[in-house]
């Protein structure tokens, strides 16, 4: 594979993730190179959202190793907030700051985080709006905006940090499906970008069109890999044949 | 997953009855009950100078000490209450063992019980204007509620909000005062507003270590006086009236702010 040869954004190593005594991760190993977009999927309860929290260790995992960006999760001297700048999360229930307006949205962790000043903060916030196409909700609130809007506000409000690879947590499911379209076309674009990208995610669709991997999980391990092509049309496990027949 | 639209409210019933005006019931009994006190205390003083208006002139200066213990109190309450309610959910296990062992111990101490031990304990050690030690006693006891309150109030605020601010790089800290208590002192304020209510009721106590707030002013006019009925009567109708004065002007403040939202 070339990707090989290319720099590794994430590199997860037998993690283990474990609830009482069920086990979510069940020695998952991932890799994920620069630019690569890799798309997860999986029934429910599969551990896919875990593995994708686990990478800005908004999951604290039991076993294992997690390297993002050269540095190592666990490191005692490892700044989790300065892995964290540089990984950006969408979530499934958006999560704006509701008490915020969209542009404030943007410019807040900017400022906090990055200390830019306010004015550049909103410079690179405007332009961002635009590209997502909602530079006229700049001065709204949150609660005003529909739940496609939002997301594609959440998804800007990331972006604005500069990150080097983003996470996405199944980020149309909580969505009506007329508003899945418009926030998958700024995921696609993001995509043609350049952008590293993890995605968990229902959409098969999208999953064909912009994944350059795909990893099916169920119970907590990896059990089928490989390009589109490969998985949907030709999977070899049993478990992920009966869930692409379910789902397709 | 989680709904933001759903809002929590925490009811902590050991203030006054707040009217809504979604509460028509309420409503009219507040009006009822305002209007009412003061219309008797008008037809009183109106019918029966002597010993009426004679009452009403002695307790003022009962009055402005009742609200200064409130006040002083209530503020100095908050501040507890969010030190406590930090240290509440806080990972650090000093600072959670501390507040949680303040919280249990105020809370299972009588009011009136600590409002004399703070009295002598503190008089032991300095001397201590009795209204100052009145302040902290009050102070001391409420912020174990108000740390209570605040402690909700974070909780209540949807998880995603701090593991978004997390995931864009912020700190605990930063996520606490940019992200978190903004929204919580909107979840807070009802029930601040309520203990405030609960803290000026409560504030009679403090009568019993010689603080001239209402009630003493009343007690020292009625035995001078021997009209210990009637007394009572306008002490207990000022007392009415303003708690249902503060409790409205409550219910406007939490309007205002739902409405912001």
């Amino acid at each position: 594979m070339s990707t090989n040869s290319r720099r590794k954004m994430v590199e997860a190593k037998e993690i283990i993730k474990v609830y009482g005594s069920f086990r979510a991760l069940d020695r998952v190993s991932l890799d994920v190179y620069d630019g690569e977009k890799v798309v997860i999927i999986g029934p429910s309860g599969s551990g896919k959202s875990t593995l994708l929290r686990s990478i800005n260790r908004l999951e604290e995992i039991d076993r294992g190793t997690i390297v993002v960006d050269g540095m190592d999760l666990y490191d005692p001297k490892t700044d989790i907030t300065k892995v964290r700048e540089e990984v950006g999360m969408v979530f499934q229930s958006f999560n704006l700051f509701p008490h915020k307006t969209v542009l404030e949205n943007l410019t807040l962790a900017q400022i906090v985080v990055r200390k830019r000043s306010k004015q550049e903060a909103e410079e690179k916030a405007m332009a961002l709006l635009e590209r997502v196409g909602l530079a006229a909700k700049a001065k709204s609130y949150p609660g005003k905006l529909s739940g496609g809007q939002q997301q594609r506000v959440a998804i800007a409000r990331s972006l604005a940090m500069d990150p080097k690879l983003m996470l996405f947590d199944e980020p149309t499911s909580a969505l009506d499906p007329e508003m899945i379209g418009e926030v998958l076309d700024v995921m696609k674009d993001l995509a043609k970008d350049g952008m590293t990208m993890a995605v968990v995610t229902h959409e098969m669709g999208f999953a064909r069109e912009v994944a350059d991997r795909v990893i099916f999980m169920d119970a907590g391990r990896i059990v089928e890999e490989g390009t589109p092509e490969h998985f949907f049309t030709a999977p070899t496990h049993e478990r992920a044949k009966l869930f692409l027949s379910q789902i397709l | 997953m989680s709904t933001e639209a759903k809002k929590q409210i925490i009811d902590v019933g050991d203030g006054a009855a707040i009217p809504r005006k979604s509460d028509r019931g309420l409503f009219t009994a507040w009006r009822i009950a305002f209007f009412g006190a003061i219309g008797t205390i008008a037809y009183l003083v109106w019918s029966r100078p002597d010993p009426y208006l004679n009452i009403l002139k002695f307790v003022p200066d009962g009055i402005a000490v009742t609200f200064q213990v409130t006040l002083g109190a209530i503020l100095l309450a908050i501040v507890i209450g969010l030190i406590t309610g930090l240290g509440r959910i806080s990972k650090n296990r000093f600072f959670n063992g501390v507040a949680s062992l303040y919280v249990e111990v105020i809370r299972g101490i009588p009011l009136l019980v600590q409002i004399f031990y703070i009295y002598y304990a503190l008089g032991t050690i300095v001397k201590v204007p009795a209204i100052l030690s009145a302040i902290i006693a009050m102070a001391v006891c409420y912020g174990a509620y108000m740390g209570e309150v605040v402690r909700a109030g974070i909780e209540s605020i949807a998880k995603g909000q701090r593991e978004a601010a997390l995931s864009l790089g912020m700190n605990g800290r930063q996520t606490m005062i940019h992200v978190i208590l903004p929204q919580a002192v909107k979840v807070i304020l009802p029930p601040v507003g309520n203990e405030f209510i609960a803290l000026l009721k409560d504030s009679s106590l403090v009568s019993i270590i010689a603080v001239a707030d209402l009630l003493r002013r009343g007690r020292e006019y009625a035995s001078e006086s021997f009209t210990y009925f009637e007394t009572y009567t306008v002490i207990a109708l000022i007392y009415l009236i303003i708690t249902l004065f503060f409790s409205k002007i409550i219910g406007v403040m939490e309007e205002r702010v739902s409405v912001n939202k």
